[in-house]
């Protein structure tokens, strides 16, 4: 044993095999490091199996879910009083009966719902109720990148600035009461009311950035929205992995790393903060999912053509085929990053694996 | 290190160089995205607006707003106004340079007219011959031909005194049979959408903008001052406002509430507030017995200070209205209180809800339904303050999401009160006043009124001194039923950046960035 004798003598099973692994490595109790070579035990053959039934079950319950999805949010959009051809000006009878065979609406629900399912596996997703010259494939195309770029974005920023600072407030006597006050801070500042101060900021006062407008060979209509979309993300990430350091500095191999007189920034940064980071990945879905959902007052403000924008609208609009859309494209970005997050706390952590 | 210093130096350059750089495209708010560029299928007024600049229909509006002959050159009215010809300009061009012809609008008026089109707007060319039928499906020969490439004829079943204005709009604009049979709905991509306008579709990104470049085979090409037009999306008014006051659009679609003092003072040069065609109403339905006493109806309507509810409530330069159509000529009808001081208005209303029997003790509960939004939810609740305060009576204010409420309205079942409005869609008092004919689907009201009718139906035939008398005849009728309450007419708003020349208040809002220019000391 090459841990101190009071952190094994403590700790739970997992923990001893961190001491193990650092034995068969050497003098430095690096967890990643450890886990890594657990990886790649000579039971690798029960793993893949255990990856590929895990991914496969996966795979069915998503396709559930997204069934399910669709049937819930087309029976909600027949129920909910208002149809989508219900203007103030009310077209004659027969171009409304136009209207909804074009739309497939005279159909029966399961037929509609078999008619749906059988066009979306051949990538059809329908023409926009709304939009009528575009079909929602095409919207959702140009809309999810964008989308999705500027929330990875945001979801970067917020990690770069998280991890850091609470690397800094770890080693501090009051760092967890001064994480809580700013992640507190930072959340109690809605977006609606950020995004116009950042404009009035840095468009009008300043006259740095464009107050809005979005185009992808401008990349300086990324960054108020990156910004707006990060404080929140970043008040969650910098309180979780806050929480985790704590939980981690307390444990026999950070122990184990300054028993031996490593310095203080080298326990936190070598020691504490991968298995801090292990522990917050967790966080990253409800992360990336706010970023989706919440995605529409930013996108508004700021004029940019993105997904969230169409929950809201679509909803509005009676658009049953965009918001379906939109809808089944959320879930599946959600499916698609929580099993990216699962992968990955599978290869680095061991315990998730047994 | 010094290289990565570097790097990031020259990031932070083309981060901070200004979008500005194409300094000679108009950039210009326009409301929500467009719902669609098919001129037959498309019904916002945002996709109005940029349609206007990609076509022209055989009307339109010139730069001061007058009903002139567009892609007509003139156009000859006999048989008492049953039948137009319409000579087309020899040389109206498309933007791929082909002729407009008889052809192309004898197509655009089948296609508006077929159900399958489903153009939602298709019974605005209801007058024509032969319209109604193929609207219900039916094989009915149409009034318009083709007397030849350059002439047109249109006959109608009964003579409509308001049929150019109709023949303006975009439903009456020409598009090319060949880019639909070829692209079908998607015949409206840049590339593909070729119209007779001023300008031709350079590039779409939904709900982002669209740019629009001069088109070189326009007739009246030589005029355009401006080679390209960006129409942004701006759905969110204080979002559009900042992005003018940055410097990134030219002209603002609208202002956002409640900032006009503001305005004022800060962009005095660039403010353009004028009113509009349109009004703001509370509709009674006169179906439910609850609302039977005409004095009930009266004493609601003189209940409520106008003049408060602009100034202090909805605040963006509406005019106070005791009319449904908004003041045009000297001589239009009026409420007979609308010279009354707001006491006289009060002690009349007291006097009439008393005189009808009402119990000041047992007050009345009225219900007041609206469309979800702030600024209709503070009038309500302004409006409620001032029936409390004068008559004593409670107020119920409902809410309802917009396509339940015009459902709701429009079945006329539940409803009490109800908002109502109307943005005319062309300039016309019939566009006002039809909407209360018996089976007119806008007639939430439920107004039933024989008379009424024949003097809508006599307006619509007539012309001159005869015909305003009809209109006047009809609209003091719906004023003297009581059965709504004008409380405002609406404003046009708009900042101008002061680079931007041309720009003229327009009562229907239609700005064509034809007769836009930038100023000569921006250039």
């Amino acid at each position: 044993m090459t841990a101190s004798p009071r952190g094994s003598g403590l700790v739970a099973a997992p923990r001893v095999r961190f001491a193990r692994t650092d034995r068969a490595r050497g003098p430095l109790p690096c967890p990643f490091a450890g886990i890594r070579r657990r990886g790649a035990a000579p039971n690798g053959g029960d793993d893949a199996m255990n990856l590929l039934r895990h991914l496969a079950l996966r795979l069915i319950t998503t396709l559930a879910t997204l069934f399910g999805l669709l049937v819930i949010c087309l029976a909600l959009l027949h129920a909910v009083p208002g149809g989508p051809f219900d203007q103030e000006k009310l077209a004659p009878p027969e171009v409304q009966a136009a209207l909804a065979a074009r739309y497939r609406l005279d159909q029966p629900f399961w037929v509609q719902v078999g008619d749906y399912v059988a066009a979306a596996t051949r990538g059809d997703l329908g023409p926009s109720f709304q939009y009528s010259d575009y079909s929602v494939q095409e919207l959702i195309a140009a809309a999810a990148p964008i989308t999705l770029t500027l929330g990875a974005l945001a979801v970067l920023l917020s990690l770069s600035l998280a991890v850091p600072l609470a690397c800094w407030l770890a080693t501090r006597r009051r760092g967890l009461q001064l994480a809580s006050l700013a992640s507190l801070l930072a959340l109690a500042l809605p977006k609606f009311v950020l995004a116009p101060l950042l404009v009035l900021l840095f468009a009008l006062t300043l006259g740095w950035l464009p107050a809005a407008g979005f185009a992808w060979d401008a990349p300086q209509t990324f960054v108020l929205p990156v910004l707006s979309l990060a404080l929140p993300q970043f008040a969650v990430l910098l309180r979780a992995l806050s929480e985790n350091l704590r939980a981690a500095l307390d444990s026999p191999p950070a122990i184990a790393a300054a028993a031996r007189g490593y310095s203080q920034a080298r326990v936190v940064w070598r020691h504490a903060l991968p298995l801090a980071l292990t522990q917050t990945l967790g966080f990253l879905g409800p992360v990336l999912i706010a970023l989706l959902s919440g995605s529409a007052i930013v996108e508004m403000v700021f004029g940019i053509p993105g997904l969230g924008r169409y929950l809201v609208s679509a909803a509005l609009n009676r658009d049953y085929t965009l918001l379906i859309g939109a809808v089944l494209t959320v879930a599946l970005i959600v499916a698609c990053v929580n099993l990216v997050i699962d992968l990955l706390q599978y290869l680095i952590d061991p315990r998730v694996r047994n | 290190m010094r290289r990565w210093t570097i790097a990031l130096g020259l990031a932070l350059a083309a981060l901070l160089s200004s979008a500005a750089a194409g300094a000679l495209t108009l950039q210009r708010g326009n409301g929500p995205e467009p719902d669609s560029l098919d001129p037959q299928r498309a019904q916002g007024l945002s996709a109005q607006q940029v349609l206007r600049d990609l076509f022209e229909g055989l009307m339109r509006d010139d730069a001061d707003g007058q009903l002139v002959p567009g892609a007509a050159q003139r156009v000859a009215v006999d048989a008492g106004g049953l039948r137009y010809v319409f000579t087309l300009r020899a040389d109206g061009r498309y933007a791929d340079g082909s002729k407009v012809t008889a052809a192309d609008f004898v197509y655009s008026f089948e296609r508006a007219l077929d159900p399958a089109t489903a153009a939602p707007s298709a019974a605005m060319l209801a007058p024509i011959a032969g319209a109604a039928q193929r609207l219900r499906g039916e094989s009915a020969p149409l009034g318009v031909r083709a007397i030849d490439e350059h002439t047109l004829e249109i006959r109608l079943d009964a003579p409509r005194s308001d049929f150019l204005r109709r023949l303006a709009l975009p439903i009456a604009m020409p598009v090319q049979r060949g880019a639909i049979e070829a692209h079908g709905s998607g015949f409206t991509r840049p590339g593909r959408l070729i119209g007779n306008g001023a300008y031709v579709l350079k590039q779409w990104t939904p709900q982002a903008w669209l740019e629009l470049e001069r088109n070189p085979h326009y007739r009246n090409a030589a005029t355009v001052a401006i080679d390209s037009v960006r129409f942004h999306v701006t759905e969110d008014a204080s979002s559009e406002l900042k992005r003018f006051e940055a410097g990134e659009l030219h002209l603002t679609e609208t202002l956002p509430p409640g900032q006009l003092a503001r305005l004022r003072a800060a962009h005095a040069a660039e403010l353009v507030v004028a009113p509009a065609y349109a009004t703001f109403y509370l509709g009674y339905n006169l179906r439910n017995p609850k609302l039977d006493s005409a004095a009930l109806r009266e004493a609601l309507s003189l209940a409520i200070d106008r003049e408060i509810l602009v100034k202090h409530i909805t605040g963006n330069g509406e005019l106070p209205a005791y009319a449904l159509i908004p003041e045009v000529a000297a001589g239009a009808p009026q409420m007979a209180a609308a010279g009354w001081t707001p006491r006289q208005r009060q002690q009349r209303a007291r006097q009439l809800y008393l005189g009808a029997g009402f119990d000041p003790d047992e007050p009345l509960l009225i219900e007041l339904r609206y469309n979800t939004s702030l600024a209709n939810r503070r009038l309500g609740l302004a409006v409620a303050a001032m029936w409390q305060e004068v008559l004593g009576i409670d107020t119920r204010l409902r809410n309802e999401e917009w396509k339940v409420f015009v459902q709701t309205r429009r079945a006329g079942v539940i409803t009490e009160v109800f908002r109502g409005g109307w943005f005319a869609d062309y300039a016309d008092p019939l566009n006002f006043l039809e909407p209360f004919t018996v089976g007119n689907t806008l007639n939430a009201v439920g107004y039933a009124d024989p008379r009424f009718d024949a003097l809508v139906a006599r307006a619509a035939a007539s012309a001159g001194a005869d015909r305003e008398q009809a209109l006047h005849g009809a609209e003091q009728r719906l004023l003297d039923a009581d059965a709504l309450i004008p409380l405002f007419h609406y404003s046009s708003k708009h900042l101008v950046s002061r680079k931007l020349c041309g720009f003229h208040a327009h009562p229907l809002d239609h700005h064509p960035s034809e007769f836009l220019r930038f100023c000569e000391a921006s250039r």
